[in-house]
């Protein structure tokens, strides 16, 4: 098999293969660092790339298979990208920010170390918005990625550079982090797949902070196997992580292989009125309503639920993210680690301010002083204080919709793929795609977007945007598996 | 900390979808009563966003003034150019303009969520662990000296 057939299998025919020794994960890591080389520059998907690192972690893979030793995860020697956001001892972590230039970690993230004891080689780190803020990479202090499926529009954020690597295939596997849809909305404009998993089961231990109450990393793949083999990879309790839960991860490699069987008899399905406006691209709409006439085909009962709520979902995210973030960031102060600011006759707070001012991109300094201000003593009860009201508000509408179904849908994102630098100077604008993704992370559910085809009006990928309870990830994959197959292939 | 109230002027919005123009429905005037309807901007689809000027004193909080943003940076330590400051005002502006929707929410009795995990006092057992290395520590310092981080001043002369 020639290396670029390698790059174009999905990782769960890779790993039967390698766990079969048909091929090597050597093969198959060299295949893909063939394809980085090759078209990357194209693409700006990684940050760095750490072909002698994954070379040596295949040729492990492929020792312990040839002695006869049991794969390591189901995954074992298939190559990985991983968003520059979780921590690495052998390769820099940037966040995609000038003020973390160069370093690297003294210890590994969580996430990472899973990884390394699944056998997954990892082929480098992928591209980002500066600290996971922003919807679209340009907001990376090293220049945007570029959407494979048309390199003048924008990939999606903050995870870009895992969903174009996936999507351009130059990696077979990602991860990405979602604290307000930066796995789900790359995924839907790349017609990739991504799960944000249940907030706590995968750890956040070595994932460098943005908001942490809304954090959570998770699964990207090309099909809807390939995601739920990651999510069992990385999904876990974590006692260095004092807001994992310390509960069984739902099954969630089974609902995709019971899913793949394409019936759907049984399970409800809620379309969210507040998340279906004749505002959003109608392309969008149309490829939506298609889905959720496939689900009714499969056997699901479709019904209407209301969440009143949601429609001050964007207004409280955008309160409660700032204000985590302008206390998070606090610790880029110049005096640690990262970049330092000094011409010799600054104080310590000169230091830290033109360190800041010279480290941070735009989006970061407007979020840190939205959440300064939020959290100052005189407007703290009407911003912050209301928000986290307004939070709790989400979750009783999504827990009296879960009565009503078992699993919710939407559009990931209310539009396709716009241009590159279309929205750079009108944050508000740019917030907006995160609409239908937010309301999840705000209640630390799970959703999952699939890729529901192209749509009709400029022929750019359409994300299903699939929401379930709190550890009930599996019922995301079930469905979202069943969808696949009825769907077919994509263009 | 920050003088209130603040003049009271022009306000902005930007609104998507149905859900959020109700919002908007809840507290600005009909469209004949807006003083001011901005062109509509591309949305990147054939729909667009409303940019509309809300009446004034429309709001009970405030917007942001630019010396306020500048007193917001101090506080942040982001050393502002003056470019960076005129830009921002504009758009925190505009921003905690959307945001502010959060205060037409009726939710006196309704507890705030600060976290999805309704955990508590989560402790692991008291038992030794291996750490970071004093030279993995500081690694990634800056400026070392003696085994410890070194730092600039932080007190003035006279102190």
């Amino acid at each position: 098999m020639s290396s670029a057939d390698l790059t174009k299998l999905d990782a769960s025919d890779l790993a039967a293969k390698i766990h079969a020794r048909e091929i090597s994960s050597v093969e198959v890591t060299r295949a893909h660092l063939d394809r980085i080389a090759k078209v990357d520059s194209e693409y700006n998907a990684f940050l760095h790339v750490a072909a002698e690192g994954a070379l040596t972690a295949a040729e492990a893979v492929d020792a312990g298979l040839a002695a006869g030793d049991a794969p390591a995860s189901a995954l074992a020697g298939v190559p990985l990208a991983l968003k520059d956001v979780f921590t690495t001892t052998d390769m820099p972590t940037t966040c995609g920010s000038k003020i973390l230039e160069g370093w690297v970690s003294p210890y590994d993230s969580t996430v990472t170390t899973r990884l390394r004891g699944a056998g997954i080689p990892v082929l480098g780190k992928t591209n980002m918005d500066e600290f996971a803020m922003g919807s679209s990479t340009e907001n990376s202090a090293y220049g945007p990625t570029k959407n494979p499926w048309d390199t003048t529009r924008i990939p999606g954020g903050s995870g870009g550079g895992s969903a174009a690597a996936l999507a351009s295939y130059q990696a077979p596997l990602a991860i990405g982090t979602d604290t307000g849809g930066s796995i789900r909305q790359p995924a839907a404009v790349t017609a990739t797949v991504g799960t944000k998993p249940t907030y706590g089961t995968v750890s956040r231990f070595g994932l460098v902070a943005c908001a942490s109450s809304l954090d959570q990393g998770g699964p990207c793949g090309r099909t809807v196997l390939d995601t739920a083999l990651l999510h069992e990879v990385i999904a876990g309790y974590d006692p260095r992580d004092s807001t994992s839960i310390d509960a069984a991860i739902p099954p969630v490699v089974a609902a995709a292989r019971e899913g793949a069987k394409g019936d759907l008899k049984g399970v409800r399905v809620g379309v969210v009125k507040e998340l279906h406006s004749d505002s959003y691209q109608p392309g969008v709409i149309s490829s939506f309503d298609a889905a959720v006439a496939t689900l009714t085909e499969l056997g699901a009962e479709v019904v209407e639920v209301s969440c009143p709520h949601f429609e001050y979902a964007l207004a409280a995210y955008y309160l409660i993210l700032p204000s985590e973030v302008s206390s998070n960031l606090a610790r880029f102060d110049a005096m640690r680690y990262g970049l330092r600011v000094d011409d010799g006759n600054m104080s310590a707070e000169e230091v830290m301010a033109a360190t800041r001012a010279a480290g941070f991109g735009p989006e970061v300094k407007r979020r840190i002083m939205i959440g300064t201000y939020a959290l100052s003593a005189g407007y703290y009860d009407a911003y912050y204080g209301q928000a986290l009201k307004v939070r709790t508000l989400i979750a009783r509408d999504f827990d009296k919709a879960y009565e009503q179904a078992d699993v919710l849908v939407s559009p990931t994102s209310p539009f396709t793929p716009w241009k590159l630098g279309e929205k750079v100077n009108d944050p508000l604008a740019m917030y907006l795609s995160d609409l239908c993704t937010l309301p999840t992370n705000l209640a630390g559910h799970c959703a999952m977007s699939v890729p529901s085809g192209l749509s009709k009006d400029d022929g750019l990928p359409v994300g299903l945007q699939i929401m379930a309870p709190a550890l009930a990830d599996d019922r995301l994959y079930r469905v979202g598996a069943a969808y696949e197959v009825a769907r077919g292939a994509i263009a | 900390m920050f003088p209130t109230p603040l003049s009271q002027h022009g306000h902005s919005a930007v609104l998507l979808g149905k859900q959020l123009r109700r919002a908007a429905g809840q507290r600005a005037q009909p469209p004949s009563a807006r003083p001011e309807v901005t062109k509509p901007r591309s949305l990147g689809c054939s729909e667009t966003i409303d940019v509309e000027i809300n009446p004034k004193g429309a709001h009970a909080v405030p917007a942001i003034s630019r010396d306020e943003v500048a007193h917001l940076a101090r506080l942040s330590r982001l050393a502002l150019s003056d470019e960076e400051l005129d830009q921002f005002a504009g758009q925190l502006d505009s921003i905690l303009n959307h945001v502010k929707a959060v205060s037409e929410v009726a939710a006196d009795d309704v507890p705030p969520t600060a976290n999805p995990n309704p955990v508590t006092n989560v402790t692991r057992p008291d038992v030794i662990v291996p750490g970071l290395t004093p030279e993995q520590a500081l690694s990634g310092a800056p400026a070392v000296e003696q085994d410890r981080f070194a730092v600039p001043q932080i007190l003035g002369d006279e102190q």
